[in-house]
């Protein structure tokens, strides 16, 4: 029947899936589910006695519109509609050509020319106050407050926010600012550092509420900001690996035509760039996702088993020497960072992966890893806590000591959940609600420590 | 009769975790049952039955495996876990609850005797 009518139902059916397979938040495998029941349909349209192109036709149509389907399939699979950019951004997937030439300069390649301005705005801020307050130390203090406005303005720009989520982060950045200046820090205060850190994690997290739109309470909009602040690190490295190289380089070419240009890259081009690349990397994020979610899933896969087996040799290590106990003691600071890697690695594995995956060796590691990450922890903080007596309870030992308390119990619960999710008890998604259920938890840390710190050890 | 954008979407998940009590079901099969349970007067665009099925797998609700039908191809079957037993248990109470407080809302019509069963009918989503 097929000759002289046009192609076979197979031909039809495989065509169908080419253009299926044009959207992004399609995987293979959802297609090959669609693709099963479309062939049943046409199975059922054809004993009603419609031919196979007739019946195609119907079945396909059946299916719905292909912008609602994939609307549909975005709205659930929020892991693949951080990949598909088109879905807010752009009018329609055709006749984008045309379409460009109508863009006002400012929206063009993803809004590229605001990022740049505010990039160099966020960079002047950083210079200006340099040359105004002419203590790099209080500039440094306010890193946060100088730079991270420029990103929430950008966040406001692309993703046009409620005015009271504005407001409020506002209101959040004034409280930092007052803190961070008004407080009075005695000369190289270690709680100064503190608030400083403390400013960066708590004003990061703010600028995620205009990031949601305000809609902080979602789990999803947390998640998407997670995924954002994940890949924007990355970003960030290499700017700043490719911005150092090129720096040296510089200063190398000048030297040898004996030019000293280490000030001018040191007074200027490090601080605004510094300060700019912020901007450049959320853009990026915005702007290049296909680049780098090919690299992410590969860089947690890779580091895993690699700090896996960094903390599997580390408790052999302890349980032979038995030293920890006299270790120095910076360790706590030490492990705090090894625990934020571990929570690093399992959020940024867990905002990666396709829910609908069964448990698999990865899933089965990374148990492994939280259990090896917890065992290391409690011999530290035993070790620790043994010695309280000896350093006193200062303010960088208490700081780090309840960053580390409330990352084991993250890591505590988490591998728990893990354990059944291996074991299938536990439905993913109780585990990526785990996660963004704790942002608060961090944030109420960071808050302590730029707020409360200061005044309770007495601005030393 | 069309039965509203939103109401339908409200009565997806509980049709669907009720066809799935009823025993494990592919999505052909399911949207099949509903047509033959409304009399065709609950439908849904084809396609979106499965972006609700992965939502239902990812909260644990249903599990899904990859068989083959009689004819060799490919087909992914859903069923209903524990959990999305006491999901629809939960569901069936609240829609209980509608029901009743429509039963009583509205004044009594011709066939008042088959709205008194409308809150457990509205439940397995025949209504």
């Amino acid at each position: 029947m097929t000759i002289g009518q046009g192609p076979g139902l197979d031909e039809l059916i495989a065509s169908w899936r080419q253009w299926m397979a044009r959207r992004d938040v399609l995987t293979p495998s959802d297609i090959d589910e669609l693709e099963s029941h479309l062939r049943d349909r046409i199975d059922g349209l054809a004993d009603a006695g419609l031919t196979d192109d007739e019946a195609f036709l119907i079945a396909v149509k059946r299916l719905g519109s292909i912008d609602a389907l994939s609307h549909e399939y975005a709205a659930e699979h929020s892991e693949r509609l951080w990949k598909q950019l088109v879905l807010h951004d752009a009018p329609g997937p055709e006749g984008t050509d045309a379409a460009a030439a109508t863009i006002p300069f400012h929206r063009r390649a993803n809004g590229l020319p605001v990022a740049l301005a505010l990039g160099v705005g966020a960079g002047l801020a950083v210079k200006v106050a340099d040359l105004l307050i002419d203590d790099p130390a209080v500039v440094a203090r306010n890193a946060a407050v100088l730079v991270l406005p420029f990103l929430a303005a950008w966040f406001a720009w692309r993703r046009r926010p409620p005015a009271a989520a504005v407001w409020a982060v506002a209101g959040a950045f004034v409280v930092a600012a007052i803190a961070l200046n008004a407080y009075p820090f005695v000369p190289e205060a270690s709680t100064a550092m503190l608030a400083a850190a403390g400013s960066l994690v708590a004003l990061w997290l703010m600028t995620g509420v205009v990031e949601a739109r305000g809609a902080w309470r979602s789990d999803t909009a947390r998640m998407d900001f997670l995924r954002f602040s994940g890949e924007w690190a990355v970003y960030y490295l290499l700017i700043a690996l490719v911005g150092g190289a090129l720096s040296a380089l510089t200063i190398a070419v000048f030297a040898s035509i004996q030019v000293d240009v280490v000030p001018f890259v040191e007074e200027w081009v490090l601080p605004c760039g510094a300060a700019g690349a912020v901007l450049v990397a959320a853009w990026l994020v915005g702007a290049k996702q296909r680049v780098i979610e090919n690299i992410a899933p590969v860089l947690t896969k890779v580091f895993t088993p690699l700090f896996t087996l960094m903390m599997l040799a580390l408790i052999v290590a302890a349980v032979l020497q038995w030293n920890l106990v006299d270790a120095s003691r910076d360790l706590l600071i030490a492990f705090d960072l090894v625990l934020v890697v571990v929570v690093a690695l399992l959020v940024y594995a867990i905002s990666a992966r396709d829910p609908a995956l069964p448990p698999g060796w990865f899933d089965r590691l990374q148990v492994l890893m939280l259990a090896s990450a917890l065992v290391v922890d409690v011999i530290v903080l035993i070790a620790m806590i043994a010695r309280t007596g000896e350093f006193g309870f200062t303010a960088n030992k208490t700081a780090s000591l309840l960053l580390n308390l409330i990352l084991l119990a993250n890591l505590a619960w988490a591998a728990w959940l893990q354990v059944g999710f291996v074991q299938r008890t536990v439905a993913f998604g109780r585990l990526e609600r785990w996660q963004t259920g704790y942002l608060p938890i961090y944030l109420a840390w960071a808050a302590v420590i730029v707020l409360i710190f200061p005044p309770v050890f007495g601005f030393a | 009769m069309r039965i509203g954008k939103d109401l339908v979407a409200a009565a997806a998940t509980p049709v669907v975790l009720g066809i799935l009590a009823e025993g494990e079901s592919y999505g052909y099969a399911i949207l099949q049952r509903v047509t033959e349970l409304s009399g065709g007067e609950l439908e849904w665009s084809d396609g979106m039955l499965y972006p609700l099925l992965h939502r239902l797998e990812r909260l644990g609700h249903v599990e899904s495996e990859w068989r083959h039908s009689s004819a060799g191809r490919p087909r992914k079957h859903y069923r209903l876990s524990a959990q999305g037993a006491a999901a629809l248990a939960e569901q069936r109470k609240q829609w209980s609850v509608v029901g009743g407080v429509l039963d009583k809302v509205w004044p009594d019509g011709a066939d008042g005797e088959r709205r008194s069963r409308l809150a457990p009918r509205l439940a397995l989503g025949t209504e």
